[in-house]
């Protein structure tokens, strides 16, 4: 078997058995990486001396005993928005293109004292803004299945480079759909944990009060290891709360007897492809089949979540990109007469149109004579859809739909229409909205080979029935293969 | 027949909270110190960098707030204030619009007019800017982050003042209240107490507001007070030849006792004010604010009538003395030492005064102590130095605190009490001036001191005066 097609958790096992050393692992993930990034570009910095010097160093810490958790020596990457210290952090955006960080995220540290070892930084859309990973300044990434079509985004380089083997998981941040849609594009594993589970201490900000750092992996029981890893109570981060609820691996129980799964109607109707559909309610079969009760119910207000989404994450950004201006770090114009000039032509010129575009209607909805039309009414409906999940979380452990509407569209397609793309974000924005966390799972693959994203959503703090439920559903399911990725 | 106009005034007060570290992060707030090394990724701006609140400041907040009779908001939030400049690293200044900490507060002050109150709007915590350096020389600008993140309370009161006299009554009424507190030093000349002034004018009877401007740049009581007399006189002149005051935001230069317009209210920024979401909001229980309350000190009032029933001191010397923390601490610590209200207050209030007039400094930095100052206090009060010593050694406790006994010990300048000796030279001064003892005894009693002032000479200064006269007295009459 290729080393390549183990999973985290089992690598790990089998540095520990010494059947395989982290230097080998390490090697490995940088061969297919020059294997296939002219193809995928899935990263923006790959660290190839930096990543076997810390394969070696912590070899050396699992051989004396200090490291012996399941992600010792495993290989993983970094979605280019969390800051790694010392290493180019870019957002995918020219602003700052020369940007290294004197700190690392939390996360990452995280990670690191579990013994990861750090490939290097992953693609995305510039800043998180996008749906498809072809708004980075670094070019697009390709989606592994079929390089003719997206990845999905934000963090489609992290969901392709776990697609690809080019790592054997990844970070990636969520802040209305950029973990759980490109893992969808992709078929691997992507879990979004509840608001202020994962510090977000060094994840350079885009809707602070959305944003959540979390796991792109192969199988959930990967997602689960990784989540016990990264989350953890930090006092840098104001937001960031102490889980006391146990450890999530806990969950991984193939039983979902008697666990309540309900299907938003309004998550199946119009706009919805036919082959998603079908996978999504044949997955919903198979776990009704396992002892869980499945039904339907009209979860409201569907309607007005992408707007109040695009009005809150907007308005928060044009706040949170303010302090690119070319005065203390990253991209400055080379030629300008005065400050006014310079701002305006080092953020002109470093910030791609997709970035300014929400800049500018996030600063709209904050002008005065506008705040309390636009974007007090979205934290009005904010508050209602949270109420809206409350009320179906009273009856129901899970909410079972399709990720996105259809499977990874070509490239090109979308950013000529940004409304549309916004669209397409319907199923995943509420969780943000209301910080529910969601994960996302392949359910099958459709007929143009592309895969197929089944979505779970769980009550704030109930993680714990959404790995549950995925992971019962994953061992009932069987593998799900990227014969294109093979050839 | 002239018409006659009213001034309405309110205040926008800036004070620089005395916490040890930053609002959102853990620099120190030293002043002084290399340019940026006070600071970190917090409060330079750092992409992936987050605020945490410095609970002290809300205690402070709190505690001017409860000083000042403000309700506490109990859920308060902060805001972000959206605006682009080098000194702010994250281009927006973390602040609060919605609901600041405290409201609907009052002061009393009091003036030569009477007593009044003086409505708080509200009180508000932000963060500071850093400060830009420009060098003309290499055409170029730098910045120094050591102040970004340095916690401060703005507070606004309601226009409710009409005079330069109630707004220096009304800033004094603020700044003994935060000394006491302890949540600031309040130095205007340094800027850790910084005014704005909204000033209008208005025919007297009328009910509406004029259009109000608002002056900034004011670094003093006198400035203050110079450039509300001048903007007034300005709003008049145009009112008078059929102007209109236009709404804007004035500078005052001092030196030339002149303001000039800076920006109107067509050019005013719109801040795009929006909930921090970096923050969570912050929860005031009642009991945080009783333990708060409970901690209060001995404010300014309740202290100069103390001062007054307790130790019998005049209301004005009392009123002096209280008038900053730090005085009102060395009145009653040097008290305690030496036993000795009265003298103590008068060395305060004279001595005291002339020096820190001559220095031109405040109260709060002298550097000397209560046990040096009593030493002081004690010596002049039993004659073991004469006056003119003692002033002259005191003013060596003021500048270098030095310990007075030792002093006076290390430099002779003991007052001579034996007897015998200052007889004697007595003698040979009324011996010598015959005139004298003829006008004294002629009813001219001056012509003492001239004898006394004879002696003194003599004994190069180190006698006691009260001794002198005595003996003289004897003499003459003997």
């Amino acid at each position: 078997m290729d080393i390549l097609d183990l999973t985290a958790v089992e690598l790990s096992q089998k540095i520990k058995a010494k059947e395989i050393t982290v230097v080998e692992a390490t090697k490995a993930v940088l061969d297919q990486i020059d294997k296939k990034e002219e193809s995928y570009n899935c990263y923006v910095t790959v660290d190839k001396e930096g990543a076997l010097e810390r394969a070696a160093k912590v070899q050396e810490k699992i051989d004396n005993g200090e490291l012996s958790g399941p992600l010792a020596g495993v290989p993983v990457a970094i979605k280019d928005n969390m800051c790694t210290k010392g290493m180019l952090t870019t957002c995918s955006s020219k602003i700052l293109s020369n940007f290294i960080p004197t700190f690392s995220s939390q996360a990452v540290i995280n990670l690191e004292e579990a013994g990861a070892v750090i490939i290097g930084k992953t693609n995305m859309d510039e800043f998180a803004m996008g749906s498809t990973s072809e708004t980075s300044y670094y070019g697009p990434t390709k989606n592994p299945w079929n390089t003719e079509h997206v990845p999905g985004g934000s963090s489609g380089g992290s969901a392709a480079a776990v697609a690809a083997k080019e790592c054997y998981y990844a970070l990636g941040s969520d802040t209305g759909g950029s973990i759980r849609q490109p893992a969808g594009y992709c078929g691997v594993v992507g879990l979004k944990p509840t608001y202020s589970t994962v510090s977000r201490y060094g994840l350079i900000a885009y809707g602070s009060s959305l944003d959540q750092i979390g796991p792109l992996c192969k199988d959930v029981t990967d997602c689960a290891t990784i989540l016990d890893v990264i989350a953890s109570h930090d006092e840098k981060d104001s937001t960031s709360v102490e889980r006391k609820d146990g450890k999530f691996t806990d969950a991984l129980v193939n039983d979902v007897a008697g666990l309540k799964i309900g299907i938003p109607k309004d998550y199946f109707g119009e706009g919805l492809d036919s082959e998603v559909k079908e996978a999504v309610l044949a997955a919903a079969k198979v776990l009704e089949e396992k002892g869980a009760i499945v039904e339907e119910f009209d979860l409201s207000l569907v309607d007005y979540a992408i707007p109040a989404y695009y009005t809150i994450a907007s308005a928060e950004a044009s706040s949170n990109l303010e302090r690119f201006d070319g005065i203390k770090y990253g991209y400055r114009t080379e030629e300008y007469e005065g400050l006014h000039n310079m701002y305006k032509k080092t953020r002109s010129e470093g910030f791609g149109p997709e970035v300014k575009r929400r800049i500018m209607l996030g600063s709209f909805v904050l002008s005065s004579g506008y705040y309390d039309a636009y974007y007090l009414k979205a934290l009005k409906v904010k508050a209602l859809i949270k109420k809206a999940f409350d009320d179906a979380f009273a009856k129901y452990d899970v909410i079972l739909g399709p990720v996105a509407p259809t499977t990874a569209p070509k490239i090109g397609e979308s950013l000529s229409d940004p409304i549309k793309m916004y669209l397409g974000d319907v199923y995943t924005i509420s969780a943000n909205l209301a910080g529910l966390p969601g994960i996302c799972l392949p359910c099958g693959i459709d007929s143009k080979g592309l895969p197929i994203g089944l979505q779970l959503l769980g009550d704030c703090f109930k993680e714990n029935n959404i790995i549950r439920a995925a992971y019962t559903y994953e061992q009932a399911r069987g593998k799900i293969t990227n014969k294109g990725l093979e050839a | 027949m002239a018409r006659e106009y009213e001034t309405v005034i309110g205040l926008e007060v800036h004070v620089e909270l005395a916490t040890k570290t930053k609002i959102f992060c853990g620099c120190s707030t030293a002043f002084g110190g290399a340019p940026n090394s006070h600071t970190c990724p917090v409060c330079t701006g750092m992409p992936g960098s987050l605020p945490v609140l410095n609970k002290q400041v809300v205690e402070y907040a709190v505690a001017v707030g409860l000083a000042t009779n403000c309700k506490i908001t109990q859920y308060c939030k902060f805001d972000r204030k959206n605006y682009f400049y080098p000194d702010n690293p994250q281009n927006y200044q973390i602040s609060q619009l919605y609901l600041p900490i405290c409201r609907d507060g009052k002061v009393e002050i009091t003036t030569d007019e009477g007593t009044k109150f003086v409505g708080i709007h509200e009180i508000h915590m932000e963060e500071d800017a850093g400060k830009l350096v420009h060098d003309d020389w290499d055409d170029c600008s730098y910045v120094d982050y050591n102040r970004s993140g340095v916690p401060l309370i703005e507070i606004v009161s309601e226009p409710d003042m009409r005079s330069a006299k109630e707004v220096i009554a009304y800033l004094e009424k603020l700044r003994t209240t935060i000394q006491y507190l302890g949540a600031s030093d309040c130095k205007l000349n340094e800027g850790s107490m910084r005014a704005d002034v909204n000033i209008s004018v208005r025919e007297v009877g009328a009910k509406e507001f004029g259009t109000r401007t608002e002056m900034k740049n004011l670094n003093s009581f006198k400035a203050i007070a110079r450039a509300i007399e001048n903007e007034r006189a300005r709003q008049i002149d145009i009112i008078e030849e059929g102007g209109q005051v236009v709404q804007e935001t004035r500078r005052w230069d001092d030196n030339k006792e002149y303001s000039y317009a800076m920006r109107s209210k067509e050019d005013a920024q719109d801040y795009r004010y929006f909930p921090e979401p970096d923050l969570v909001p912050v929860s005031i229980s009642d009991e945080w604010i009783e333990s708060i309350r409970s901690n209060q000190p001995e404010f300014k009032d309740e202290k100069k009538k103390r001062y007054m029933d307790e130790f019998g001191l005049p209301e004005y010397d009392a009123d002096i003395i209280t008038g900053s923390k730090k005085m009102a601490d060395m009145f009653e610590e040097a008290t305690a030492i030496c036993g000795k209200p009265k003298k103590v207050s008068n060395w305060l209030m004279g001595e005291t005064m002339r020096l820190l007039k001559d220095r031109d400094i405040e109260f709060e930095d002298v550097k000397f102590d209560a046990v040096n100052f009593s030493k002081l206090v004690n010596l002049a009060d039993e004659g073991k130095v004469n006056n003119q010593v003692a002033k002259e050694v005191f003013e060596k406790v003021f500048d270098e605190n030095i310990d007075p006994e030792e002093y006076v010990k290390a430099n002779g300048l003991e007052s001579n009490s034996d007897a015998g000796e200052l007889k004697e030279v007595i003698q040979k001064i009324v011996d010598a001036n015959p005139q004298s003892v003829e006008d004294y005894h002629n009813g001219k009693t001056k012509a003492i001191g001239f004898l006394v002032g004879q002696t003194m000479k003599e004994m190069k200064g180190k006698a006691n005066p009260a001794m002198i006269n005595q003996i003289l007295t004897e003499i003459l009459n003997g």
